[in-house]
């Protein structure tokens, strides 16, 4: 039996009024790949943030042993001395430093305070060979991709010297592409003795990468499977995940499918900061009562883009083209005019661009239309309870109440309060970008029902996502976007991931010969 | 595959109970800073009143701190908005000046009526504030870099137009915006008699809107505060404002300025609470990218707050012009900053979007307190300062303090 670097030991964490971890169990063998899944709340980022010292020892129960020696660590400082570091969900990179300055910050190569840049550099290049990034060591973050970014991530852990790497949700959100390259660097570091702990929604990544899984519900351990002895399908670690069977992902629905609503037409959209670049070229597309239509893509493809075009010219410039619903062109020159016509856009960025963090999840609902809880201007907040309490029944948002603030949420449940705002406002086409982005498969679930209803209520959807399955699961019908353009439309009946995945390269393959 | 189905269906109506408590807890905890400023304003005017040996709260010095202190709060009501919006005004002080300076001229010199030079001042302000608002929310400049610029601006304008001389003195009827008093109707001799019967009618108007505003609560089902728990609290309230109207009426009754006072607090609190506008000026500063994608003119609500800063300055140089009955080109120095401070230290955050017209308020009132009672006391504008100073800080730190142990 291998040796196991880290065993955390019955560790409980109390928050006031929850019992965020109930004695939990971890054990990481030297030199291997440990995946931690969970549904979103169940502590797996807690526990990484015991185990990293954000809270420091005294604020739990329980011991941690790192290389068989208890470790009381007082900050991140001490955890990293030790080689434990963690990478979080949300990049922490300064994206006007350059790669060489963001690897060593906090941690810079000086004598006296003098920084020494020519080693700087020197052991810059060494990490981001060792990372495959081939980019200068002076180049800015800033310019990078996020892909790339999550590589010098890597490389600053490296630099670090690493034994026990945590990565938090490495790949949300990376494409295909950059997730298979940083999950084949992660088994390249592995040959080398690195142990890992990753934690990621991604079942078939873990399937791929992981040694032994360990599972959490609800702040318990549930039970660690050995993908060798064990015989682990994506099924199976479902099941520990939610307690239940999900016999399907993907929840059914017999398409009703009406007459043509919404067609967009010869729509060109340019870059906002350099207007000679198209970022849309010429697309058509139209969507039907009751109809869920998907748009896949690549990262880059410009389909968060195309949707926010459309949404009152939210992004872009020199826009060209038209708008049709039922049958007449309508006027979607600002959002306010396109949510009077009945346009709603769930952004992606449920965060940075859809909620109000600091605001009560009530204010949050009604606020794309307050107009119908308002008697000349005056707003009715007795109404506003009401309605607001009537979204949290129906999907279920689990919080105490619509006065707690939208920051206090999980991220599905976050995704709820979006959905809720925008149903709140009534419209008849209804644009999802990445609706399940970041959250557990149970509140998917759900999520996927709350688009059902809608479409079999006769709205039209139009639902962009990066996960294939999840399009091929839910879409009636499927628009295929590179590089601005749409390459390719497929019906649900002739869908497959190797048809998508060609029509989302296509323009790439063809100027690549 | 049963039993965790029946949780989740047991889960809601076993916690909706706990529910309640637990939202009046949260409601006391998100109410705690508005209550602790409270608290420190009534410990602050308990510990002056004791050194000066009840001067304080004597009825000419209350009404001499409303006197003292209506144009910063005037300031502090615009203020609260534009800070809530994400934004700062560096300028109200110079614009304050500039509206008093025009006053002075269109009165002294060219002996244009009392009402039309309020008038053209407070369009001259809305001007002014168009200027700053064009700049901060179309152009996208930063508010501090447009408002450092007006502020410069408008102190310059003043002393041009004032030929660095001060202008004075003022017709007796404006003079009295800031000096004058309600008449006693009902000639009620030593006491004011008609402070006390408005008095009288604010308590029972108030009664009135929190018995309506509870029964509407219960009317759709909502928990309601228990029936004691609502009397003590009305009971303090009406205690509270039949006192104050007993020291206004042991001196001359009503100052006209607090009637403008309670007019704009109650103006601005209500747009800020329940209107759509203000909705939208808490999203904008909240989340600016989120407000504009809910289909909110985030622009337009800017600019306008800005429009609205301006008119308030206006009416505030205006307030003080005639309180100094003077138009100087000193006046306003400092006053953004003492309104800037009343909003900070009344709960408003640097990042916007959270804040109060009533914290603003108290805020104000902290450091008009503050002022009064240092002076009472012999203290030199030098420790007062100073003290001011770590007041603010003091104040803003406890906020922060209060914030991490929430989180």
């Amino acid at each position: 039996m291998c040796a196991f670097i880290l065993e955390m030991r019955g560790i409980t964490k109390q928050f006031p009024g929850v019992k965020a971890l109930d004695n939990v169990n971890l054990k990481v063998r030297e030199g291997e790949i440990h995946a931690l899944c969970g549904e979103n709340g169940a502590g797996k980022s807690t526990l990484m943030k015991v185990l990293s010292g954000v809270y420091p020892y005294g604020t739990y129960d329980g011991e941690i042993l790192f290389k068989g020696e208890v470790c009381k660590f007082k900050d991140i400082k001490q955890s990293e001395q030790l080689g434990i570091v963690i990478i979080h969900q949300e990049l922490a990179l300064i994206p006007y430093l350059s790669i060489a300055e963001n690897i060593f910050l906090g941690n810079e190569r000086a004598k006296k305070g003098v920084i020494n840049w020519n080693e700087t550099f020197a052991q810059t290049k060494e990490l981001l060979q060792k990372v495959g990034l081939d980019e200068s060591p002076h180049t800015l973050v800033g310019q990078l991709g996020v892909g790339k970014q999550q590589l010098v991530e890597i490389a600053k852990a490296l630099s670090k010297e690493v034994k026990l790497l945590i990565l938090d949700e490495p790949t949300a959100a990376l494409n295909e592409d950059d997730s298979e390259n940083l999950l084949n660097l992660l088994l390249e570091f592995k040959k080398q003795g690195l142990s890992a702990i990753i934690i990621s929604h991604k079942l078939n990544e873990i399937a791929k990468v992981a040694d032994s899984i360990t599972i959490l519900r609800d702040g318990k351990t549930i039970e660690t499977l050995d993908m060798k002895r064990d015989e682990v399908t994506e099924d199976r670690i479902i099941r520990g995940m939610v307690g239940r069977d999900l016999t399907n992902r993907y929840p059914t629905r017999t398409p009703k499918i009406g007459e043509v609503i919404f067609e967009v037409k010869n729509w060109t959209v340019h870059h906002p900061v350099y207007p000679e670049r198209k970022v849309i070229d010429n697309v058509h597309l139209s969507i039907r009562r009751g109809e869920i239509v998907g748009i896949a893509g690549l990262m880059g493809a410009g389909r968060t883009e195309l949707a926010m075009s459309i949404f009152g010219r939210s992004y872009g410039k020199k826009i060209s083209g038209e708008i049709w619903k039922n049958g007449a062109k309508i006027d979607v020159s600002d959002v306010s005019k396109a949510i009077a016509n009945g346009i709603a856009y769930v952004t992606e960025d449920r965060k940075g661009n859809g909620l109000i963090l600091m605001e009560d999840i009530r204010k949050n609902i009604t606020l794309s239309r307050l107009g119908k809880i308002s008697n000349h201007f005056v707003v009715d907040e007795n109404k506003e309870i009401i309605e607001s309490e009537r979204f949290r029944n129906q999907f279920k948002i689990k919080t105490p109440s619509v006065f707690q603030k939208a920051e206090a949420l999980s991220g599905g449940n976050q995704q709820k309060v979006v959905l809720s705002k925008w149903i709140f406002a009534e419209p008849d086409i209804l644009i999802l970008d990445e609706p399940t982005r970041g959250i557990d498969v149970g509140a998917k679930y759900e999520i996927y029902t709350i688009i059902h209803q809608l479409a079999n209520a006769g709205k039209g959807i139009l639902m962009i996502s990066s996960e294939l399955p999840e399009i091929l699961g839910m879409c009636d019908r499927i628009y295929v976007m590179s590089e601005g353009r749409i390459t390719g439309e497929v019906v649900r009946e002739e869908a497959t991931q190797e048809k998508l995945m060609r029509l989302m390269t296509k323009t790439a393959i063809r100027e690549g010969v | 595959m049963e039993a965790p189905m029946q949780k989740t269906v047991h889960q809601p109506s076993k916690r909706s109970t706990k529910d309640e408590r637990l939202t009046f807890k949260q409601m006391i905890k998100s109410n705690m800073r508005s209550y602790s400023m409270v608290i420190a304003l009534v410990l602050i005017m308990l510990l002056f009143q004791l050194l000066t040996g009840g001067i304080l709260l004597r009825p000419l010095n209350i009404t001499n701190l409303i006197l003292q202190n209506s144009y910063i709060l005037v300031l502090a009501v615009g203020m609260m908005l534009v800070i809530i919006t994400g934004h700062i005004d560096l300028s109200v002080g110079s614009v304050a000046a500039f509206v008093g300076a025009l006053a002075g001229i269109l009165m002294v010199q060219h002996h244009v009526p009392v009402w039309m030079t309020v008038l053209i001042c407070l369009v001259l302000g809305a001007l002014i504030g168009a200027w700053q608002g064009f700049w901060v929310a179309y152009v996208k400049i930063p508010a501090f870099i447009v408002t450092l610029a007006g502020m410069l601006l408008f102190r310059g304008l003043t002393m041009v137009i004032l030929e660095g001389q001060s202008i004075a003195p003022f017709p007796k009827t404006f003079q009295n915006i800031s000096s004058g008093f309600l008449p006693d109707l009902f000639n009620g001799g030593s006491l004011h008699l008609f402070t006390l019967v408005v008095g009288l009618a604010i308590s029972v108007l108030f009664i009135a809107l929190e018995w309506r505003k509870r029964n509407g609560q219960k009317k759709y089902g909502f928990a309601v505060s228990p029936a004691p728990v609502f009397g003590i609290k009305m009971a303090v309230i009406v205690a509270v404002i039949m006192i104050f109207s007993y020291i206004l009426a042991t001196y001359e009754g009503i100052p006209t300025i607090l009637v403008i006072l309670a007019a704009l607090i109650i103006a601005y609190s209500f747009v800020a609470n329940r209107t759509v506008v203000g909705r939208h000026i808490y999203a904008i500063g909240g989340n600016e990218k989120a407000a504009q994608l809910s289909g909110i003119k985030t622009k337009r609500v800017t600019f306008w707050v800005f429009v609205n800063m301006g008119v308030l300055a206006a009416l505030s140089g205006l307030i003080f012009a005639a309180r100094l009955n003077a138009a100087t080109p000193k006046a306003g120095n400092l006053f953004e900053l003492d309104a800037i401070a009343a909003c900070f230290i009344g709960g408003a955050s640097a990042y916007g979007g959270v804040g109060t017209i009533g914290g603003a308020i108290i805020g104000g009132l902290v450091m008009g307190v503050m002022n009064n009672g240092m002076s009472l006391l012999g203290l030199g504008i030098d420790w007062q300062q100073a003290i001011k100073g770590l007041v603010l800080l003091a104040a803003v730190a406890f906020d922060i303090y209060n914030k991490n142990k929430a989180a």
